[in-house]
């Protein structure tokens, strides 16, 4: 048995870890065994690789069979340098600041994709050896990989407020994009049927990374999960793609996964909000927001602002409290102060619930992160479709920071931009407190009915020090 | 490998894929998408291989840099995931541990 047939069987164990690996992330109790055990099969495979014989000896081995020193010193240090910053910044991320930081690794994984394609392309190049299937994937890996790490990167810009949130529109915008989109096909055929230029194949790496920019531009805020579990979906494809072109079964069976698991939630995070993947990406969401909220609605009602006193005598006389956290409540920090305050209804026999609406937050589950940092136990975190029937018996609803996910226009005006969304039913709940810093509408920049409904107060300020304050005022009921 | 072999892997690896995660809860979405993430890090193989064979300064930084990428993105995800998982493995209130969902 050659040594590379060993290797293959190793890339063979560390793609079954990374089966078993997602197969563990199904429940919170083996959860964490899955992460470390993907990341056990990550090191075999790795380790492995140094090993892979090129002729009579391996990669790392000159032909002489002297260590190659330079290759080797390179590695070491990128070892070094990739290791401590990820570790560093990774166990230093604000669990609140979680979405940016998934999207800047993930891109980071497209840019690492792309440069191992054009370092492929240029060896191809080089030979002069242009064989049709290594070829189409590295150029197809350069292009996914490239909008991937370009993508993500705006993303993270975005994410991070380095740049605005909202959706960047422009006149022509569409045409630009067609044209961009269009060059780059004929680029691709081009570079795969007729001339095989590595220049060429710069130019389409230039242009894939402008692709990346443009297609993430015009998508906002609350859109953003979508978006960052798209380009997830997409470095996985790239990374399976570079598996073509190395035969190496790891990258093909961990990008496959990673590809079709990233798609998938994506196309759930599109039903949880009743839209199309096609009108998330091209629908520039929310970027009409001031004309929208004029001619959508126009509210009559009053405006109810309660105190923490006057709030925290509402939640004295209840039995029951369903809290329905959102984005603001993760800008905020606001979550062990809620806890806090769950803590005090608890002891006082109030029944404690929270509901999760499945885009509340800038990631799938962002809000169930946030919380379990509180240390709330998961049993206590409801769904949408576990929760909504249960507003109807609760005393008070505590909206912390949501506002498009339990706006009612959703259920039955066919002009607003949220018509068909599920939402949460809070406003069925005998009285509803929101807890916002002003009356700004929402990401989507849509007036919220719920607000001016005669069973809903507001309490205004920013959600930690509200939420402090009311669980002080609680104390004193 | 041929060509059919390596397509006939990767379509396979894409329905595993569908499989297993349709069964993940909402709550664990965002550990998953993050450790997901790391996985995809795999192409670090790949980054490896082209920094161990090049031979001149464009190879060796293009190489380096991909490296450098792929580290980051293994590393950082893995180590963040861990990081909020580990929040989720925290005992459930002793009272809520023996209490099936929705349960009261």
């Amino acid at each position: 048995m050659r040594i590379n047939d060993i290797i293959d069987i190793a890339y063979l164990i560390t793609a079954v870890t990374f089966m078993l690996a997602m197969k563990l992330m199904n429940g919170p109790k083996t959860a964490r065994q899955g992460n470390l055990l993907a990341a056990a099969g990550m090191t075999l495979a790795l380790v492995a690789t140094f090993f892979l014989q090129n002729g009579e000896h391996t990669i790392m081995q000159d032909h002489q069979g002297g260590l190659k020193v330079i290759n080797l010193g390179l590695i070491a240090l990128a070892f070094l340098v990739g290791g401590v910053i990820g570790t560093w910044s990774a166990r230093k991320v604000q669990m609140t600041a979680m979405p940016q930081m998934v999207a800047l690794f993930n891109g980071l994984g497209g840019g690492a994709v792309a440069l191992v394609a054009v370092l492929e392309f240029r060896e191809f190049a080089q030979t002069g050896i242009f064989e049709p299937v290594p070829l189409g994937t590295s150029v197809l890996s350069l292009v996914i990989g490239s909008i991937s790490f370009s993508g993500s990167m705006i993303a993270f810009a975005k994410l991070q407020e380095l740049m605005t949130g909202r959706p960047i529109t422009y006149p022509g915008q569409k045409f630009v994009n067609f044209v961009l989109f269009t060059s780059a096909i004929v680029l691709i055929v081009f570079l795969i049927g007729f001339t095989h230029s590595f220049p060429l194949f710069l130019g389409l790496f230039a242009l894939a990374l402008v692709l990346g920019v443009v297609f993430v531009l015009p998508i906002g805020g609350a859109d953003m999960p979508v978006v960052i579990s798209l380009l997830n979906s997409f470095t996985g494809c790239a990374a399976g793609l570079a598996g073509f072109v190395l035969g190496n079964t790891a990258l093909l069976i961990g990008g496959g996964l990673v590809g079709a698991s990233g798609l998938i939630l994506t196309l759930q995070m599109c039903k949880a909000m009743n839209r199309t993947l096609s009108n998330v990406i091209f629908g520039a969401f929310g970027s009409v927001d001031t004309t929208a909220a004029a001619g959508g609605t126009a509210h009559q009602g009053t405006v109810r602002s309660f105190s923490a006193e006057d709030a925290a005598i509402v939640f004295s006389s209840a039995n029951s409290v369903i809290i329905v956290p959102g984005y603001g409540m993760a800008v905020a920090q606001a979550q062990h102060v809620v806890k806090e305050l769950a803590n005090k209804l608890a002891a006082r026999d109030i029944d404690v619930k929270y509901a999760v609406h499945p885009v509340a937050g800038r990631m799938p589950g962002h809000m169930n992160v946030l919380l379990a940092e509180a240390d709330v136990p998961y049993e206590q975190l409801y769904d949408l479709d576990e929760i909504n029937s249960a507003f109807a018996e609760c005393d008070v609803a505590l909206v912390i920071g949501a506002n498009d996910v339990v706006n009612p226009a959703a259920r039955y005006d066919k002009a607003s931009p949220i018509y068909g969304m599920p939402i949460l039913d809070v406003d069925k709940a005998r009285t509803v407190i929101v807890c916002k810093r002003s009356m700004n509408p929402g990401f989507a920049g849509i007036e919220n009915e719920l607000f001016f409904l005669p069973n809903c107060v507001m309490l205004f300020g920013n959600a930690k020090q509200s939420i402090a304050k009311l669980s002080a005022a609680l104390e004193e009921v | 490998m041929s060509l059919i072999a390596v397509i006939t892997i990767f379509i396979l690896a894409m329905f595993v894929g569908l499989e297993v995660i349709a069964k993940v809860p909402q709550t664990l979405h965002t550990p998953l998408m993050s450790a997901t993430n790391a996985i995809h890090g795999v192409v670090l193989v790949g980054g490896i291989y082209v920094l161990a064979v090049a031979t001149e300064p464009i190879g060796y930084g293009v190489g380096f840099l991909a490296t450098v990428f792929g580290v980051l993105n293994v590393v950082g995800g893995f180590v963040v995931t861990d990081r909020m998982l580990e929040m989720f493995k925290r005992k459930p209130k002793p009272a809520a541990a023996t209490a099936p969902k929705g349960g009261e």
